[in-house]
């Protein structure tokens, strides 16, 4: 395999400024065998050592995204493990948990074989969330504790949550004791009532059916009860509203050992992007009013909400080839997820600037960009830790782990260089994915991942994939 | 041949919506927030009718003063015009409605068009060909304009994104109706010169007019509150909270849900169409509650003003939205708008189509 014969390589990460849990410093990073050998002011390239240019750039440990749908098996047509772990480097992802939404879903030990399998050759490290539910389908549970001797840490019915409050409720009993993570996608039915975009001034005005943040919310104050009387750890997928971000300062005040996402594009977009009818902005849950994507900023700043995860989604051209009410929903994210944070949460005014406000955008405010630090820790190690991934040498498959540093002698390399200055244009035809449906088309972003480093390897160099 | 739109374009938002700006950013909730909204709209350079937005006042009216003209052909023993001829007009219907596409084709061939129909039942779309696809097929055959009408709101705007032809909505999912509003508009304006003896009124201000029943699934009253209230008009919303739209900030209307304390002071009673799938969405309780609470019965009717008007975009459902001796009485306009239908239909085409003289 590739990612074998290149692991030992030597790699001299020069001039950059480090960024990891522990802060931030000078530092030139050594790897060789898949390792960082030294962190020192100044490393002298070895002879034939790989020189990777950092100046002016942060080195961070590799991103970890808790949210991807990879669509294999079942969705080639939309993307591949491999293209996506590609979407993922160029990123600056090195590992990438897959949603279990595939066709078939991965609620048996046998897909997920199948999917970690892919993704032993991939350019980032896949791991698999499983279903809660057989197919998805709210009826019955997935062989769970099957799945977790796998390495399987986070279940999510995810592109559906889980309706029947009593199943939950058992879900949550059984899960307790395995170690593992229940994930939800917060959406009642029947309140979201088929909706296709936020329920608000703008929906009303265009004539799209909408979706109450009630939806969100309902199913949100469901679980955080059900976890209260379980005791179970529980993740959150993709928190959108106002509303939910206060329940989850609730919860967590309350000692609840809850965690929650957000998405790139909750953070960056509201639903006046809609009034485009372009479907490329149809997603779940919808693109939120202006009011809500402050909220969801504020409770990225103020520490409530634990990671940012892409949801990446991709869908084949055609299908966003139709009216919104027809086309699916769902937005790629991989190669856009940071530079977006960075333009959302961390740009100067006069870099705010270059973003623009059409079509959905919500421009910084004039409050204090988010520490890089901090940024990080929402894209890395807090993931890291959601997912299980932040282990060395986990699993009985001999995963390599170690995700989301921190940078030091003897941990694993997997590694991102990210240029907060570099400014670029989204073309979704030089994207990675095999899908194209971004909704940063033809937008300015700033910052870009310069070079990815993968268990040792240079997946990504100068903002290109290796192989 | 396709008029890119890139996301880095500004005013495209605008272009189409309700009105410039962020509905969330106006505040505004009530009446009079309307009249300033639609005055910054050219009357003259719109290639496509898609919302009532792209019109404007001045394009309205320019609309009705056109249809002036063609009401005057209509009469003539031979009702046709070379205005349009050697353009092609295609019929897009992928929602069945056969009375407005039988009036956008009068109205095309009245103008010396060709004609080109496409609906669903005999299409490419049962097939799972995208509607992307449909149209680029349909556009690629040589046509000047597509009327479009498609269940999914916004569909039509989509689709000037992948043709060149000018692109009419014939109505769009529950967005807008914008030539059903422009005829509404040319009837009230017709009813109100026969009143006056023959003197055109300059506009509809003045008038107040209440627009009752399904308002959150209406095309219709969505295309009419931006009429009614860029001529002038005052426009009250009628309708159970149910059929309410969720929001109606920016919309320059007053809303009641009691119509019985409001018919006194009505100059036009503009019912709509309820339909009985409202039903098995629970937002009524019945059709007969529906007609006991909000229908135009004979003893409303009665609390009316003399010389207030009834309108309806049928297909009109006698014993629900109207009791049956009312539709038929004189105050009823239903008639004339049908057959207003086709001239504003002339008009529309020809004014983004046609060039010189009528």
């Amino acid at each position: 395999m590739a990612r074998r014969d290149t692991q030992t390589e030597e790699i001299v990460i020069r001039g950059g400024t480090l960024v990891d849990e522990t802060g931030e410093r000078r530092g030139d990073v050594l790897v060789k065998d898949g390792r960082i050998v030294a962190v020192e002011e100044a490393i002298d390239a070895p002879k034939g050592a790989t020189v990777l240019d950092a100046g002016g750039c942060v080195v961070a440990p590799g991103l970890v995204d808790l949210h991807a749908h990879l669509r294999e098996p079942g969705g080639e047509i939309a993307e591949t493990v491999e293209s996506g772990s590609r979407a993922a480097a160029l990123g600056g992802y090195t590992a990438v948990v897959a949603m279990p939404n595939t066709e078939p879903a991965i609620d048996s030990a046998a897909v997920a074989r199948d999917v970690l399998t892919l993704g032993e050759v991939a350019l980032a490290e896949i791991a698999v969330a499983g279903a809660i539910t057989v197919g998805r389908r709210g009826e019955k549970l997935v062989p769970m504790a099957e799945l977790a001797a796998l390495g399987v840490r986070l279940f999510t019915d995810d592109g559906r949550g889980v309706q029947h409050a009593g199943l939950m409720r058992r879900a949550l009993e059984y899960a307790s004791g395995l170690g593992v993570v229940l994930a939800q996608h917060c959406e009642d039915e029947q309140l979201a009532a088929g909706g296709h975009m936020n329920e608000g001034a703008w929906s009303s005005r265009l004539g799209i059916a909408g979706q109450s943040a009630l939806a969100e919310e309902v199913m949100l104050a469901r679980d955080l009860a059900l976890a209260r009387l379980t005791g179970a750890p529980m993740h959150f997928l993709h928190l959108s509203t106002a509303g939910a971000i206060e329940m989850i300062r609730g919860a967590k005040a309350d000692g609840l050992a809850v965690t929650a996402e957000v998405t790139p594009h909750h953070l960056a977009l509201c639903d006046a992007a809609v009034a485009t009818y372009d479907p490329v902005y149809k997603v779940k849950p919808p693109l939120r009013t202006s009011f809500d994507v402050a909220a969801v900023r504020e409770g990225v700043v103020n520490g409530v909400v634990d990671a940012i995860a892409t949801d990446h989604a991709p869908h084949a051209p055609e299908r966003k080839d139709d009216p919104f009410d027809d086309a699916p929903a769902g937005m790629l994210g991989l190669e856009t997820a940071l530079a977006v944070a960075y333009s959302a949460l961390c740009a100067s005014p006069e870099q705010a600037a270059v973003t623009g406000d059409g079509h959905g955008w919500v421009t910084r405010g004039q409050g204090a960009p988010l520490p890089m630090k901090d940024l990080f820790g929402l894209f890395s190690w807090r993931p890291a830790r959601i997912a299980g991934l932040d282990r060395d040498g986990r699993g009985p498959r001999g995963g390599l782990g170690g995700q989301g540093g921190p940078i030091r002698p003897g941990a694993a390399a997997n590694l991102a260089v990210f240029d907060p200055s570099f400014e670029w244009v989204v073309d979704p035809s030089r994207q990675a994915s095999r899908s194209r449906n971004t909704p940063y088309a033809g937008r300015r972003l700033i910052g870009k991942v310069r070079h990815t480093v993968f268990a040792g390897e240079v997946v990504v160099e100068g903002g290109a994939p290796r192989r | 041949m396709t008029a890119s739109r890139t996301p880095t374009s500004s005013g495209v938002l605008s272009e189409h919506s309700w009105s410039d700006g962020d509905p969330e950013a106006t505040g505004a909730t009530g009446a009079g927030a309307g009249e300033e909204q639609f005055a910054g709209h050219s009357a003259t350079t719109v290639r496509h009718l898609l919302s009532i937005a792209d019109l404007g006042r001045e394009g309205i009216l320019e609309i009705m003063r056109l249809s002036d003209a063609f009401a005057e052909v209509a009469e003539r023993p031979i009702p046709k015009v070379p205005a349009l001829r050697g353009r092609t007009v295609a019929t897009v219907f992928m929602e069945p409605s056969t009375r407005t596409r039988l009036s956008f084709e009068t109205a095309a061939k009245r103008l010396s068009a060709d004609v080109m129909t496409f609906t669903a039942a005999t299409s490419a779309a049962v097939k799972g060909e995208s509607l992307r696809d449909t149209v680029e097929t349909i556009d690629a055959m040589g046509i000047d304009a597509m009327v479009i009408r498609h269940q999914a709101s916004g569909a039509p705007l989509r689709v000037t994104d992948w043709v060149g032809a000018s692109v009419i909505n014939a109505g769009d999912g529950t967005h807008e109706h914008p030539t059903q509003a422009l005829l509404d508009c040319y009837t009230i304006r017709e009813a109100l010169t026969t009143r006056r003896n023959g003197a055109v009124p300059p506009d509809l201000r003045g008038l107040r007019i209440a627009i009752v029943g399904d308002i959150k699934h209406s095309r219709v009253a969505r295309s009419n509150v931006l009429a009614f209230t860029a001529l002038g008009a005052e426009v009250v919303l009628v309708a159970p909270p149910t059929l309410m739209p969720v929001s109606l900030e920016s919309w320059p209307v007053t809303t009641t849900g009691d119509l019985d304390s409001t018919l006194g002071d009505l100059d036009v009673v503009y019912l709509l169409r309820i339909q009985s799938e409202r039903l098995g969405e629970v937002l009524l309780p019945s059709l007969d509650e529906y007609h006991w609470r909000y229908g135009l019965t004979r003893a409303r009717a009665a609390a009316l003003k003399k010389e207030a008007l009834v309108m309806h975009p049928g297909p009109m459902i006698r014993g629900v939205e109207i009791s049956p001796e009312v539709a038929d009485l004189p105050a009823s306009l239903v008639t004339r708008q049908v057959r207003n239908g086709v001239v504003v239909r002339m008009a529309v085409l020809f004014h983004l189509l046609g060039s010189g003289a009528i």
